[in-house]
């Protein structure tokens, strides 16, 4: 039994907004993998709830005209591993959400929630910085949208009004055509783990595959909120594709990431993580997009 | 002697709903506490006590239910949001005379159960994953139950136990 | 012939249909509950609880803090009873504590209509501290000015015992001995069963009740009696199925608080079910165990003279205190004979988790020392590590002067042989040797040796009842408990083979209640199946005589003629079925002139013991700048005597491995040093192997059956964990020539140590 002071369940999206602007104290409640356990802990004991986990209209997967991939905030993470959309135009994006806690946990849990609660370890999270993922959000005055990586405002917090709900996720047709990706998530197990730095890497070669036309790197916990590689990206742009890009990326990287100690790994630790994860994924990446290293 | 303080929680402050859901096959409704998890319906107003509490956070998976056939923890589920839902524990695995499952017959003779805690959680899993009619590699298999811990058996005839009955289902031969 | 036959769990079919019932399954939804108010300091003293807002909370029923418990220290651990005080465990603990000695120590209890009025009244109620200094490791604790744990040991020893054996100072001036040192550290770890502990107690007709999720029933009626000033016979305790224990619930946890709540609320129903953070952080957890381990050893590879130190961190409470160190003190003269041994441990009060009961008492840290150090000296002085353990281990006819152990067989070379055959470990070591590159492979090995029981430390004794019932079947009850391990199978597998009776006509009763079952302690030392066998094979005996005496009344045929043979009486002169033993059951119940109930009931105490044996291979892939070792091959070996029931044994050798690939690889409760406070107390944070974390888990058997043992059986239940962790971290020596000397090797550790190494 949760101790929850009282429940609204949310019957359309604007509804959602309504309930919110009515209740100024009530928080967001969609799977819940993260609020239910924050009640529990007594972080969020004894809050009102607006619950928007029924609306449906804020599932599933969509390509729209333009080409862009539309995501429902509410879609869980095992619907988008198992989209036949995600899965041949974004196929890093399936495989990151596949390595999110447990198939219970993927089941419960969404893409909307993973992004809205800002934490830099959300699995999801990098992967689409790396897509240059756009957040759709609905307020009273309807809806606006916002680059991901401008949604993050500090670790756990986001650019949402309290009267705001997000509802989708959108990748424009140009941030995934000719892109291949790879995500790497460490932890310390294989299952059942948070991410104790997550890499993500999109490149797009050349013709003959001997060159990087363009490289995104998007990270987990290398810093407070999930980032961009920019410098990085910019130096290795343009590479040729072989061992010294490799490494040269690996150290790059460097000057992007500022990971901070924890009891959950070192800062040095970290830091070695980054340059061997970006190392790592973009290796697997070349060769997912025909390249040979 | 009349006591001086009568400390009871007023009613009218508790919320309520009506949940109607299918529960292994049947359809049931009651009022639930819109504070409760599945798992506390599930438990308390149901009886069904396989579904286990091993963390109440989701990290165990003690609790597992299916819901519309894919399996979630319960208990980071909220009762309220089982309303029209087909939810299935361990007790739905069985037949209506109490013949087992081919996955239940399949754990007994694997020695897959020992403090049996963790079992009815495996067994639901078990269920989505077979259904599914997937032949799934070993890697894949092991990565579809990773939602559950267990301290007795290290896995390993857990993992004997549905990969057989895939391969029977699916009328394949088990290569040893 | 039952005895070694694969037959199914008697607790299978209930287990496989979620109807076995539980602790909580079986509690009223009526229940009272009751929530814990955990101290927000690391060590010092409660001035004073404002329960005032609290008791305001709507359905807050009662609150209790520590300033309102009876003053009557009591021990808990799961130890028979001593009636010489001076062996007696250490009584150490209140039902809730003024003195806090770790982070979230019980200082209050409240008492609630529901879980959300219970969590609410705990978090109104506020408490005053008088701070004191903490220490949490047990070096720094023995130090002079550490703080202060316990008042009645200054030093923070709890105790210390040293073994002497020849003239260690003498022996190591003999010329030409190489000195191989080293330190071996191992972490705090946690049981993680399921089940978190659960217990429930009412009252009724002037007795105390208490339902409670543990492995040592007739031990908990006797602690809540110790620990609320009752007479023992007023406590009845029932122990229903559980979903594991691992030795945490061989130790008496809030049984004792539980029963006296309920008498602070008029003997209703009071239920504490400990949260998962709270199976962390007030339960138990195993000792952290440093080794300093010293060897001279002469060219030819023989031991000239061997030294160890073992500091073991009790933490707060001294729960199962100093048996566990020197448990596995005693292991080390004997593994490897030497003329020369000093050897010292210490029990250390620090302000940690309060060490206990675990999976292998000991001997998990002990295996790692003495084991990573024989891999040690190998690698130092050039010997083959199979070679150079058939050279030193124990050999054939071994006896331990104390325990009068023996090894009777040939039995490490068979376990060796085994292990070596199943990895190709010859082909794969020569393989192995000399790589270089990000990715390496090795492969390692360790042995064990373990006790059965606890004889001659202590008492070894178990009560058994059997009643034939008209059918001809029969009730067993033991107290000793079934709490996963198929112990209730073996059981009935035992009974049937001595009664001559099928299987399926044993009905075991699983249950343990102090009121009705026979005295037994329970489940610990992986001593059940020799102990309670030795009363179960007593039991079925002097039954069978009684039943064979009374058949004669029907058949006329002496008992020294018969025997009960498949459900019948049988003549073995020629073989002949004169009646069926259900038959007999039901005329001798109803027979109108000499009406018998044929039941027996005995208590058999055991003045013996076992040694049981076996080892580990482990193959590893190390990928250096990753900082990750993958296990890929693992094979334990185990020479436990006469396998009962092989499928169940294999499936507790698997269940031992994991957790002993846990303790290898990731397992270790973690500190935050500025507050004292345990970080990780919750299963995502606490890395216990998933799914996806284990190999294929191989497990063979050596069968040399016990002499000493009713059924040839001795300990299988505890070693498995043994030589897990020293294996594989000789695996990873091995592949990349580092040598890890604390636990786990997760990749913080490795990381920090290929760095020393220049490997990264």
């Amino acid at each position: 039994m949760y101790d929850i002071k009282a429940l609204y369940e949310a019957i359309s999206p604007e509804d959602a907004v309504s309930l919110l602007t009515e209740h100024p104290e009530a928080i967001i409640i969609a799977g819940g993998s993260d609020v239910l356990i924050k009640i529990r802990e007594g972080r969020l004991a004894g809050k009102e709830l607006v619950s928007i986990y029924g609306l449906d209209e804020l599932r599933g997967v969509t390509k729209e005209e333009d080409g862009t991939i539309r995501i429902g905030s509410l879609t869980s993470f095992s619907h988008i591993h198992r989209d036949p959309i995600v899965k041949k135009h974004i196929a890093v994006l399936s495989e990151a959400v596949n390595m999110v806690g447990s198939p219970q946990v993927r089941a419960i849990g969404t893409i909307g929630g993973n992004t809205c609660n800002g934490v830099t370890s959300a699995d999801s999270a990098s992967t689409l910085c790396a897509l240059d993922a756009i957040v759709e959000i609905l307020g009273p005055d309807g809806k606006r949208t916002v680059p991901l990586t401008e949604f993050y405002a500090g670790p756990g917090r986001v650019h949402l009004k309290h009267n705001e709900i997000q509802t989708a996720i959108l990748i424009p047709k140009e941030s995934y055509t000719g892109y291949k990706g790879c995500y790497i998530k460490y932890g310390m197990r294989n299952a059942m783990e948070i991410a104790t730095t997550g890499c993500s890497v999109n490149v797009k070669l050349s013709q003959d595959k001997k060159t990087i036309r363009d490289i995104r790197i998007g990270y987990g916990v290398a810093a407070p909120v999930p980032i961009r590689a920019r410098n990085a990206e910019e130096e290795i742009r343009g590479c040729s594709v072989c061992p010294e890009t490799i490494e040269q990326c690996g150290e790059a990287v460097l000057k992007d990431v500022t990971p901070r100690d924890s009891w959950r790994a070192a800062k040095d630790f970290r830091l070695h993580l980054c340059s061997t994860l970006a190392k790592r994924a973009l290796t697997e990446a070349i060769k997912r997009a025909g390249g040979e290293i | 002697m009349a006591n001086e303080k009568v400390n009871v929680i007023p009613e009218e402050e508790r919320q309520y709903k009506l949940v109607r859901c299918t529960i292994n096959g049947k359809k049931r409704q009651t009022m639930v506490d819109v504070r409760a998890s599945l798992t506390d319906m599930l438990r308390n107003d149901y009886s069904l006590t396989s579904v286990k509490k091993g963390c109440e956070v989701g990290e165990c998976g003690a609790c597992t239910v299916l819901i519309d056939g894919e399996a979630f923890d319960s208990c980071i589920y909220l009762a309220i949001w089982a309303d029209g839902k087909e939810i299935v524990t361990l007790e739905g695995l069985a037949g209506p005379d109490g013949e087992l499952s081919d996955i239940q017959k399949a754990f007994i003779e694997e020695s897959a159960i020992q403090c049996g805690f963790c079992s009815p959680g495996f067994m639901v899993s078990a269920k989505e994953i077979l259904d599914s009619g997937v032949l799934y590699t070993d890697d894949e298999l092991k990565k579809l139950l990773s939602g559950h811990l267990c301290r007795c058996t290290g896995y390993e005839n857990i993992f004997r136990a549905v990969k057989k009955t895939m391969y029977a289902r699916l009328g394949k031969k088990l290569e040893e | 012939m039952l005895i070694g036959k694969s037959l199914p769990r008697v607790d299978a079919y209930d287990k496989a249909t979620g109807r076995t019932k539980y602790t909580d399954d079986l509690c009223g939804k009526d229940a009272l509950i009751v929530k814990i108010m955990h101290a927000e300091i690391t060590h010092g003293f409660v001035k004073s609880i404002d329960t005032s807002e609290a008791e305001k909370i709507p359905g807050v029923v009662k609150v209790v803090t520590c300033f309102d418990v009876p003053d009557l220290p009591f021990p808990t651990a799961g130890h028979p009873w001593s009636t010489d005080p001076s062996h007696q465990d250490i009584a150490d603990r209140h039902l809730l504590t003024k003195h806090v000695r770790l982070y979230g120590d019980d200082i209050a209890a409240v008492i609630a209509e529901d879980e959300v009025s219970a969590m609410r009244g705990v978090r109104a109620l506020k408490a005053e501290y008088e701070e004191l200094p903490f220490v949490l490791d047990a070096r720094e604790a023995m130090k002079e000015g550490a703080p202060v744990i316990h008042e009645e040991f200054p030093d923070n020893v709890l105790k210390h015992t040293s073994i002497r054996k020849g003239n260690y100072e003498e022996a190591i001036k003999e010329p030409g001995l190489v000195k191989v040192e080293g330190w071996y550290d191992t972490p705090t770890v946690q049981h993680c069963h399921i089940e978190n502990h659960i217990c429930y107690a009412y009252e009724e007709n002037g007795r105390i009740v208490v339902v409670s999720s543990t492995q040592i029933p007739h031990i908990v009626r006797r602690v809540c009696g110790q620990a609320l000033g009752v007479e023992w016979g007023k406590i009845r305790v029932i122990k229903p199925y559980i979903g594991g224990g691992f030795g945490n619930k061989q130790d008496v946890l809030y049984e004792p608080l539980c029963a006296y709540l309920t008498t602070q609320v008029g003997g209703r129903c009071v239920k504490i079910d400990n949260t998962r953070e709270e199976t962390f952080n007030n339960t138990r957890v195993r000792h952290a165990i440093l080794s300093h381990i010293i060897s001279w050893v002469r060219p030819d590879g023989t031991f000239a003279a061997r030294k160890v130190e073992m500091f073991s961190n009790q933490g707060a409470y001294a729960s199962h205190g100093h048996s566990i160190v020197a448990k596995g003190m005693g292991a080390f003269p004997q593994l490897y004979p030497c003329e020369n041994v000093e050897a010292d441990s210490y029990t250390v009060y620090t302000n940690r988790q309060t060490a206990g009961a675990m999976r292998s008492y000991g001997m998990a840290q002990a295996g790692f020392g003495v084991e990573s150090h024989t891999d040690d000296i190998c690698r130092k002085m050039g010997f083959d590590p199979i070679a150079f353990r058939k050279q030193n281990l124990m050999p054939v006819g071994y006896v331990d002067a104390f325990s009068k152990n023996e090894l009777y067989a040939d039995t490490f070379n068979q376990v060796m042989e085994k292990g070596m055959a199943y990895i190709d470990y010859e082909r794969k070591r020569k393989e192995y040797a000399n790589q270089t590159g990000d990715i390496r492979r090795g492969i390692g090995m360790a042995v064990l040796w373990y006790n059965t029981a606890v004889w001659p430390i202590s008492l070894e004794t178990a009560g058994c009842r059997m009643v034939l019932n008209q059918d001809g079947s029969v009730q067993v009850q033991v107290g000793d408990t079934e709490i996963g391990q198929g112990a209730d199978t073996a059981f009935s597998q035992m009974t049937a083979e001595t009664l001559g009776i099928s299987f399926e006509k044993v009905h075991v009763v699983s249950c343990q209640d102090t009121d009705i079952t026979p005295f037994g302690t329970g489940a610990y030392a992986s001593r059940q199946t020799y102990v309670a066998g030795m009363a179960i094979r007593d039991c079925a005996e002097q039954l069978k005589e009684k039943i064979l005496r009374k058949a004669y009344e029907y058949t006329r045929m002496q008992p020294y003629l018969c025997d009960i043979i498949d459900d019948n009486i049988v003549r073995v002169t020629d073989g002949r079925v004169l009646m069926s033993l259900a038959s007999l059951a039901e005329h001798s119940v109803y027979d109108l002139d000499r009406s018998n109930h044929l039941t027996m009931e005995v208590t058999t105490q055991t003045k013996s013991n076992a040694y049981s044996f076996g080892c580990c291979f482990a193959e590893v892939e190390v990928d250096i700048p990753m900082c990750k070792v993958k296990l890929l091959n693992i094979i334990n070996v185990h020479d436990c005597g006469r396998l009962i029931n092989p499928a169940l044994a294999e499936a507790q050798v698997h269940g031992g491995m994991s957790m002993g690939i846990g303790y290898a690889l990731s397992e270790k409760m973690l500190y935050d040093p500025k507050s004292g406070r345990l970080l990780n107390n919750n299963l995502l944070d606490y890395k216990l192997s998933t799914f996806m974390d284990h190999p294929h888990l191989e497990a063979q058997f050596v069968e040399n059956p016990e002499p000493t043992s009713a059924y040839g059986t001795k300990a299988l239940g505890e070693p498995p964990v043994v030589p897990v962790a020293p294996a594989i971290r000789n695996a990873v020596l091995m592949a990349t020539g580092v040598a890890f000397d604390e636990l786990p090797m997760n990749p913080h550790n490795l990381f920090r140590r290929f760095r020393e190494e220049g490997l990264i």
